[in-house]
């Protein structure tokens, strides 16, 4: 039984991946452990539990990793990505412990597979957990129990107080009772608040009321929130989120992985008025399916609707709902709630305005339209065979980029720059310090995991000073 | 097969689960799922017998219950494949066998263990029945030659017939034709598949009884699977001593025939108090509770005709040999005749499901 009366030497916040590896790493420095995990067991791991990979730097093929990945390729890859909004310090030293975080993760239980199919090509550069993220997460529950780290679930930290630059106790309900814990040192890894709907209303309105959010309804940056009103410094744009265009018929919160869809490229894709808004084929859809995201959220009740026909419909990965069929466009625009006569009239135009090409999907290829505002200019092909499918889309916010400063020790920095004496920050809720913009795959896993590594064998070696 | 709630319901999560693929690495399951877009009654009943039991997708699946979309591969694929078993059971009329199987088996056990020791009590004269008898046909002495290879003989060519147009049906059904079977390299993957169980966690284990990974199970089927094979082949070497080598039973204690019926019997109880165990000691959430009773009938009626046999074995000088002899007989029918009505069946499903995938992975 867990006894909240003692001072424990780390307090970790959170349960996803980056608490764990704080927590474990915290343990093997002899460390007295305790995690508090907001989520009831069975939604326990945060975000982590809808991951699949970790970006990792490697010299030589591995077991499961093909060729070499090396540090100024990770960090070319990054920084284009964030177009220059990252630390290179605290990037390069991600990028750099990763390669070591692999052998670490396997002998804490973490399994490995080869990246198969149904996967962005990534075999390169991408380590893939077997079974995904949530066997990850259920691989370091294991090993923290076994090592003694004791655990709470439904117990959520809703203050930390920090004094002279010094976290003095936590305020917790732990499942449902109010208690105050006392530590030596505390690691913050609670995550974003993408799952904090009032948050983003403030800069995104009423809007923000038709986003899906993809990931678990616990992030809902408490701590982060709690953190900057004491004082605390912080990183990333805290207006901006990675936003996604998902099957609109998708849960509200930890929809995941299954509700992607992949049908933008091949077709058109209209707003409530029938009206096409953006060219769908300007790039290959893993590079650009976080921008329709933005784009759907800026359309009239945040929602689109991707229109392909029979020529399409085995070209990208099943969706998890079926889409909605139709034998004619009117009567698809009916079932989809579109006027028919506006719908029929701009695949119409399309239509008309699609040249002749020699259509592949593998590659960018001359199928584009002449004179259609705005155009598409890759994998245009008429809209002509029945019958005809359509797909609603709305925003699926991922993660925010907004979090707190930290230094390379994963000390969390106060706002006059010194860095608090105790208090560690680890994963989303530090992770807009390297990723200040866009994503990377399996960059999130990476920061965490580099991240959690240090945060713990840094509070560890603090509790025992 | 026919449309059912349970084949409705492996529909509904499999077209979830074919827009993640998360699961890709644990078993043959979803590479073969990933093949289909969409899942026709034959497909689904290949994937539910293909499917292992390992439970590794079930722990790491983000959407099992309490989430909403409340995937539970193996407990649906379970109440599946027990469906597609009486689904191609013959003959028809037999099939609801299938449905309260731990009672059919109970029953079943305690008629042919009550006809057996009724027979020997009113055709044996006490004196035989508890007598000691040593020597070649000895046991023979008890229960006359001709009558044990008559029983055997008919119920066990009967098992096999049903056990093949069982096959023959499920074949067809999944979309198999006939010259697959002449295809070698096809069925030897299948054959390295079945005998090394390859699908239950390949090297890093499966779950057993919780999230963490273990190759105990995979194991006590492995003890059980070839100490049943074990066992076929001492009764075959034994038949072919008496009828080739004109040897008659009871067999020396180092001759082969015993060595291997008591190294197999042994396994085979390891094998089934290990599954027993299991069965009791993981976590039920993704367990059939339905199909309990079935399973834990089969395992137990395995495990008692190799205790018996083993008894027999140590008793056979004594005075309790008749009686013993009797009872083991009397296991080893209701095994005959329940074979093609029991958990036994998933055996020949699981191997036609296994040489699918190898021929699907060939294509």
């Amino acid at each position: 039984m867990t006894d909240l009366s003692k001072p424990y030497d780390v307090l970790v916040v959170g349960g996803g991946n980056a608490a764990l590896c704080a927590a474990i790493s915290a343990r093997e420095a002899g460390a007295s452990v305790l995690i508090l995990e907001h989520a009831p067991k069975a939604f326990r791991g945060g975000n982590s539990r809808h991951t699949r990979n970790l970006r990792t730097m490697h010299q030589a093929p591995t077991a499961t990793l093909t060729e070499a990945y090396l540090e100024e390729e990770y960090w070319e890859d990054l920084r284009r990505v964030t177009g220059g909004e990252t630390n290179e310090e605290l990037a390069r030293l991600t990028i750099r412990s990763t390669a070591d975080a692999l052998p670490w993760m396997e002998e804490h239980g973490v399994c490995f597979q080869p990246s198969l199919s149904g996967t962005l090509s990534l075999s390169r550069t991408n380590a893939f957990f077997l079974g995904g993220g949530k066997a990850l997460v259920n691989a370091y529950y294991l090993t923290a129990e076994r090592m003694g780290i004791d655990i709470l679930y439904d117990t959520e930290v809703t203050h930390l107080a920090l004094e002279d630059g010094e976290i003095r106790s936590a305020t917790i309900t732990c499942r449902g009772f109010p208690e105050t814990v006392r530590a030596r040192t505390v690691v913050a890894a609670s995550g974003g608040f993408q799952a904090n709907i009032g948050w983003l209303r403030r800069y995104w309105g009423e809007a923000a009321d038709n986003f899906l959010i993809r990931g678990t309804s616990y992030a809902q940056g408490k701590i982060l929130a709690d953190l900057s009103e004491q004082g605390v410094m912080t990183a990333g744009d805290p207006k901006q989120c990675h936003a996604v265009a998902i099957d609109a018929r998708a849960p509200k919160m930890d929809g995941g992985i299954v509700t992607r869809l992949d049908c933008v490229p091949f077709s058109i894709v209209v707003n409530r008025n029938a009206q096409r808004f953006y060219d769908e084929g300007e790039d290959f859809w893993p590079k650009r399916y976080a921008i329709w995201g933005r784009l759907v959220a800026q359309q009239e009740a945040q929602i689109g609707y991707s229109i392909i026909d029979a020529k399409c419909i085995e070209l990208f990965m099943p969706s998890v709902f079926p889409p909605v069929k139709a034998d004619t466009i009117a009567e698809l625009a009916v079932k989809l709630g579109l006027e028919p006569g506006a719908l029929e009239k701009t695949v119409a135009d399309y239509n008309e305005a699609v040249r002749p090409g020699t259509f592949d999907h593998r590659v960018l290829d001359d199928c584009r339209t002449d004179g259609l505002s705005p155009p598409k200019t890759h994998w245009a092909r008429r809209i002509d065979t029945p019958p005809f499918y359509g797909y609603p889309l709305r925003p699926g916010i991922t993660f925010t980029y907004l979090g707190v400063k930290v230094d390379e020790r994963a000390r969390v920095m106060l706002s006059d720059g010194r860095p608090t004496a105790n208090l560690f920050a680890a994963g989303e809720i530090m992770a807009g310090n390297i990723l200040g913009r866009g994503y990377l795959a399996g960059i999130g896993m990476a920061i965490g995991t580099v991240f959690g590594l240090i945060a713990g064998r840094e509070a560890a070696k603090h509790a025992h000073n | 097969m026919r449309t059912t709630d349970s084949l409705l319901e492996a529909r509904r999560e499999l077209e979830i689960c074919n827009a993640c693929r998360y699961c890709e690495g644990f078993c043959a399951v979803f590479p073969a799922m990933e093949l289909r877009r969409v899942f026709n009654n034959g497909d689904l009943s290949y994937l539910a017998n293909l499917c292992h039991n390992c439970r590794g997708c079930y722990y790491a699946c983000q959407y099992a219950p309490p989430h909403e979309f409340g995937i539970n591969m193996p407990r649906t694929f379970a109440e599946l494949r027990a469906e597609t078993y009486e689904e191609y059971a013959w003959p028809g009329f037999l099939a609801g066998a299938f449905r309260r199987n731990g009672a059919v088996i109970a029953i079943l056990t305690a008629l042919c263990l009550a006809g057996v020791l009724i027979a020997a009590a009113l055709f044996q004269s006490p004196a035989v029945l508890f007598g000691s008898h040593a020597g070649p046909g000895a046991f023979y002495a008890v229960i006359p030659h001709g009558v044990m290879v008559a029983v055997a003989g008919v119920t066990g060519l009967f098992a096999l017939f049903a056990l093949l147009v069982g096959f023959i049906r499920f074949w067809s059904d999944i979309g198999g034709r006939a010259g697959d079977f002449f295809r070698p390299a096809p069925l030897a993957r299948a054959l390295g598949d079945i005998l090394t169980l390859r699908n239950l966690g390949e090297e890093h284990g499966c779950n057993d009884q919780d999230e963490a990974f273990s190759s105990l199970r995979r194991r006590f089927h492995h003890a059980l699977f070839y100490g049943f094979l074990a066992c076929f082949a001492s009764t075959a070497t034994a038949t072919f001593y008496e009828y080739g080598l004109s040897m008659i039973s009871p067999f020396h204690l180092f001759s082969l025939p015993v060595v291997l019926g008591t190294v197999g019997g042994i396994g085979i109880v390891v094998g089934c108090a290990g599954m027993l165990w299991l069965k009791m000691a993981s976590d039920q959430a993704p367990g059939a509770r339905r199909l309990l009773g079935g399973d834990v009938a089969f395992v137990l009626l395995l495990a008692l005709s190799s205790v018996s046999g083993l008894t027999l074995l140590a008793l056979r000088g004594t005075s309790g040999m008749g009686i013993t002899l009797a009872l083991h007989l009397g296991f080893v029918l209701t095994l005959f005749l329940s074979l093609p009505y029991s958990k036994f069946v998933h055996a020949i499903y699981r191997a036609g499901a296994l040489l699918r995938y190898a021929l699907e992975r060939r294509s």
